[in-house]
């Protein structure tokens, strides 16, 4: 409830924020949908090591469509960023089913760096340098100076169904399973319920938006180039993960804006020190708040009442 | 032939390098259960401070062929200061946590010291060529081969006979492979666990140094140079099993040549040959080629 009431206030507000504000919330949103399908795994107890994989999906369908199908309709390439995430992930999910622990996030991280070692040597896809992308329309209107602001409404709107969808799906049986899954699979699986079914479908999810997040950084930025797959991007995305925790699916957006934010500015001002600010914030979150960033808003309220 | 020979010289000399760098990391992953990110920076930290040092003996005109013990020498400084500064420092408060947490932890020291490097070098790149041109040449099938390759294999021997003496057939070695089964049993008759930790996360880091160190004859120390070492790292341990020194080396060798064959024979897929690699081992051995059975625990 309060999210759509910032989201709604962010739509009206969008009109009068600088066109860098705009561009900024927009990536925020972008980043956030792929940290809050992480979320959605974290709370299995499961972290990928290489969400980058579908997130450069994404980017990349949203991007050949637009470039080489010449699609320009932006529901129509965010819809087929989505949907070519989520099939990869439903069959990568059939193997990735049965890992745990470490051995996930391990082999999500080859299949990522498989996705980079490929884009980096096909010529047609620009190789390193990628390639540029013009503006997308929208409802095949070409919107010119405001599809910045077009982007940003609609970006505010899919975000808002995710985070409603997936705040629904975390209540029915299947999305209270997952700190069970975490606790003890093994006791999950005397309950009658499948365990594996239950990772492959929240896989699938989160690869879904993953791959929206990705055609919606694509089309914000405009570029899109194969360091969206590489190691270090998953890390980023696991970076926000670690810093927003996995209470709350407003959470990984406050903390996509935090990390966007902190990125954008802090390379400005200190380049040379921006990623050791990263990582003491990084160490200073596990060690003294587990559940990220969120428990602080939490414990406070909890104090009130 | 000739291209099959240099296929196999090209892996050999590869896999040298890549041993090198995973022995390391598979023997803190084996002791500490730790999947060490850091090991990139100190890889980087290890070729910095040897072009450092190797730059300085140059210039004060001291016997060049020297140059290899000053290498050395670097990876050991390194290797024991930033380790104990890392372990000391920072590891020790959190033993105990997740698998998965740990290697958050070693995330975010990998960011710091990234950025460590750039404070002390700068951005500038850096390159000591020197020890790689000294020794020359040698012919091989026809093709010549600078005579260092053949130096960085003797150190990937030294260092995996080395470590399997240590831990074969040394005291140490018993205790530390009675820590490596059972810690909490290990403490219980008496022996220092969180010491056997210090010093097996020193020694992996001199590994990584000395990965390095002898690397930055070869190349162009620029920042960043860690970030693909890791991920290459990662791939060669978790073919041959984490924590398993042999499995290390069958993996060195399996990426060596996979990525040398398809270097010579059809160059696309050159990174994408490793990875695959790495992903097909897990498909069909999740843990690892030399891996024991695990009971799953209730």
């Amino acid at each position: 409830m309060i999210f759509s009431a910032i989201l709604v206030a962010l739509i009206a507000l969008g009109g009068w924020l600088p066109n860098w504000a705009v561009g900024h919330i927009t990536r925020s949103l972008g980043l956030g949908l792929v940290v809050l399908g992480l979320m959605l795994m974290l709370r299995a107890g499961l972290v990928s090591f290489g969400q980058a994989l579908y997130y450069c999906l994404g980017a990349y369908s949203a991007g050949t469509l637009m470039h080489f199908y010449k699609i320009q309709e932006a529901l129509l390439l965010l819809g087929a960023g989505m949907l070519a995430a989520a099939v990869l992930a439903a069959i990568l999910g059939t193997l990735m089913a049965n890992y745990r622990g470490i051995f996930f996030g391990l082999l999500s991280l080859a299949f990522s760096m498989i996705l980079y070692g490929l884009i980096v040597k096909s010529s047609g896809l620009g190789s390193t340098d990628g390639f540029t992308l013009g503006s997308p329309t929208f409802f095949g209107m070409a919107l010119g100076e405001s599809s910045r602001y077009a982007l940003f409404v609609t970006a505010c709107v899919l975000t808002l169904i995710c985070v409603w969808g997936l705040e629904r799906y975390l209540r029915t049986p299947l999305g209270r399973l997952a700190p069970a899954i975490r606790d003890n699979e093994i006791r999950v699986e005397y309950l009658g319920q499948s365990v594996r079914n239950a990772v492959h479908i929240k896989y699938v999810i989160s690869a879904a938006l993953a791959g929206l997040g990705g055609a919606l950084t694509a089309l914000t930025v405009g570029h899109i180039d194969p360091e969206m797959a590489y190691w270090t991007t998953s890390g980023e995305f696991v970076f926000i993960l670690i810093l927003s925790g996995s209470q709350s699916v407003i959470a990984p957006f406050l903390g996509a804006l935090l990390f966007e934010s902190l990125r954008t500015y802090a390379y400005q001002e200190f380049p040379y020190v921006w990623q050791m600010v990263l990582g003491i914030a990084m160490l200073l979150v596990i060690s003294f708040l587990p559940d990220g960033i969120w428990s602080l808003f939490k414990s406070r309220k909890a104090k009130h009442a | 032939m000739n291209s099959i020979a240099s296929v196999f010289i090209d892996g050999i000399i590869y896999s040298s390098w890549l041993f090198i760098m995973a022995a390391g990391l598979t023997l803190i992953y084996g002791v500490m259960k730790i999947l060490n990110m850091t090991h990139g920076s100190l890889y980087a930290l290890g070729a910095y401070t040897a072009a450092s040092f190797v730059g300085y003996w140059l210039n004060h005109g001291y016997p060049p062929l020297a140059t290899y013990g000053v290498l050395l020498v670097a990876a050991i400084v390194v290797g024991i200061i930033a380790g104990l500064l890392i372990e000391r420092g920072i590891l020790r408060f959190m033993y105990g946590k997740h698998e998965v947490i740990l290697l958050l932890v070693t995330y975010a020291l990998f960011l710091i010291l990234e950025d460590t490097v750039k404070l002390i070098w700068g951005v500038d790149s850096y390159a000591v060529a020197d020890p790689y041109i000294l020794l020359g040449n040698f012919k091989i099938f026809g093709l010549s081969y600078p005579m260092y390759n053949v130096l960085l294999l003797g150190v990937a021997i030294v260092v995996g006979i080395g470590l399997t003496w240590l831990i074969t057939r040394t005291i140490t070695g018993k205790l530390l492979t009675a820590v490596i089964h059972d810690r909490e049993m290990a403490a219980a008759v008496g022996i220092n666990v969180e010491r056997f930790y210090t010093l097996t996360f020193i020694l992996g880091a001199i590994l990584a140094a000395l990965g390095g160190a002898f690397t930055a004859p070869m190349v162009s120390i620029v920042p960043g140079m860690g970030v693909e070492v890791i991920v290459l790292a990662f791939a060669v341990i978790v073919i041959g099993g984490l924590g398993s020194l042999p499995g290390a080396a069958l993996g060195a060798l399996l990426v060596g040549i996979v990525r040398s064959a398809s270097v010579h024979y059809w160059p696309e897929v050159e990174l994408f040959s490793i990875y695959f690699v790495m992903a097909l081992v897990l498909i069909l051995k999740p843990k690892g080629l030399f891996s024991a059975p695990e009971a799953r625990k209730i």
